[in-house]
């Protein structure tokens, strides 16, 4: 009899289990959608700009702004770490910080200072745990509603701390999101910044008959204004990204689970009815038994 | 004039203005400057102010924005703004406290470091939201 006891309240505790999972999964699909919405209202702005900055990049001269330039010796360089402030979304953080772990573990090696600007608790943790000096930590953005300004703000710092020569090289991890069954961990260098791609179509444009663009005050210093701004779009959308890859693959660690607790209630509710058909028939034996030998 | 000329509003948070204009004003860095259809491509650096648009019915609009960059082309101007309200949509409300509240950062600290150029700029928004937004009221 004991272990119908058992049984059943592992039934119950399971069922709980999965009331919590199927209602984090609907919260995160919710804000899933959310999230998404932002990145699609980002997606004409991060456009635009990259293709205005393209047009703008061949016209330049290399030496147009000093965050273009590399630096021929690299002693400290910062990673931005995007990763959630809560867990239950799988390996979503671990992947994060396994990609910033071996990128960092590697620059150590090489005798590179590393240090760390974090945007959530989990990388935080980890860069605390691992002895990595943390320049700044801004908790609470990933996964909630934020503007561009945050982008701005740090990236502004970031910039600074470039041109100071705090830093000599600023690289960025985050994860990108692809689908919603599909995250992937990015690395990605943002300062100095990297060699800007024009655009490849401006030949059979010119075919149309497309003048250059006229550029007011300067293609220089309209350039020297647009790369810090690109330092910030880049910042931002990998901001966004992260955000709306929590949630998605918060939603599937939790459909998962929701899931795997149908299939363990099954398998309890097997055990628990073939227990209860054992106590029976035992009872029944034990009447009959005890009638047969009333009847001796 | 031959045709409209499509212009476009965009911030990072989303696409302000999307339509068919027949004449776009826009505060460029060295002064303001006009777009018609047909414009040679130029790309300029945007001061804060407003861009005034004329749009297909022949009413004037105008967009507030806080700095940014223009690209015009031939049948397009763009927009991209570090933010930009119509000016129907201007929180007046929110400008008044944001002025107070710039007003105020700039008697406590009269120097010339980060935090006061950066209520500065928040003055300048504020101050230029609010007579955008009570222009209309006139």
């Amino acid at each position: 009899m004991a272990q119908l006891k058992d049984v059943q309240l592992k039934i119950s505790a399971v069922k709980k289990t999965k009331q919590i999972t199927k209602a984090m999964n609907m919260v995160a699909a919710s804000k899933l959608r959310g999230a998404q919405n932002d990145m699609e209202g980002f997606r004409p702005y991060a456009g635009k700009f990259a293709e205005v900055l393209g047009n703008l990049a061949g016209k330049a001269g290399e030496d147009a702004s000093p965050l273009l330039i590399p630096r021929e010796e690299i002693k400290n360089i910062n990673i931005v770490l995007c990763t959630s402030d809560r867990g239950l979304c799988g390996g979503f953080n671990s992947n994060l910080i396994n990609k910033a772990a071996r990128f960092a573990k590697d620059c150590a090696e090489k005798g590179i200072d590393v240090s760390l600007t974090n945007f959530g608790k989990k990388g935080r943790d980890w860069a605390r745990k691992a002895g990595y000096t943390i320049a700044s930590e801004h908790l609470g953005i990933i996964g909630s509603k934020f503007g561009f300004n945050i982008a701005s703000i740090s990236g502004g710092t970031l910039i600074e701390e470039f041109l100071t020569g705090t830093y000599d090289e600023v690289y960025v991890v985050y994860s990108e999101f692809r689908s919603v069954a599909r995250q992937v961990p990015v690395l990605k260098q943002i300062l100095p910044i990297p060699p800007i791609e024009q655009e490849e179509e401006i030949e059979e444009k010119d075919t149309i008959y497309m003048p250059e663009h006229i550029c007011e005050p300067s293609a220089d210093e309209v350039l020297g204004q647009m790369l810090p701004r690109n330092v910030y779009v880049q910042l931002y959308s990998a901001m966004l990204e992260t955000s709306t890859s929590e949630h998605a693959a918060r939603m599937s660690a939790m459909d998962n689970a929701t899931k795997a607790c149908n299939d363990m209630l099954e398998n309890l509710t097997l055990i628990y009815n073939k227990a209860r058909q054992a106590a029976i028939t035992a009872d029944l034996m034990d009447i009959v038994g005890g009638a047969e030998a009333l009847k001796g | 004039m031959a045709g409209n000329i499509t212009v476009e509003i965009v911030t990072p948070e989303k696409v302000v203005v999307q339509e068919e204009a027949k004449i776009v004003m826009a505060p460029g860095e060295l002064g303001e400057f006009g777009v018609l259809i047909g414009h040679t491509p130029f790309l300029t650096t945007l001061k804060l102010g407003s861009v005034k648009y004329e749009d297909a019915q022949g009413l004037e609009r105008q967009v507030f924005i806080s700095g940014g960059f223009a690209e015009a082309r031939p049948d397009k101007v763009t927009i991209l703004a570090n933010s930009a309200e119509r000016r129907r949509d201007i929180d007046l409300e929110r400008a008044r406290t944001a002025l107070e509240r710039a007003k105020k950062r700039l008697e406590r600290e009269a120097r010339e470091d980060i935090d006061f150029t950066r209520a500065r700029a928040a003055l300048e928004r504020a101050l230029h939201r609010m007579q955008l937004a009570e222009s209309k009221r006139k």
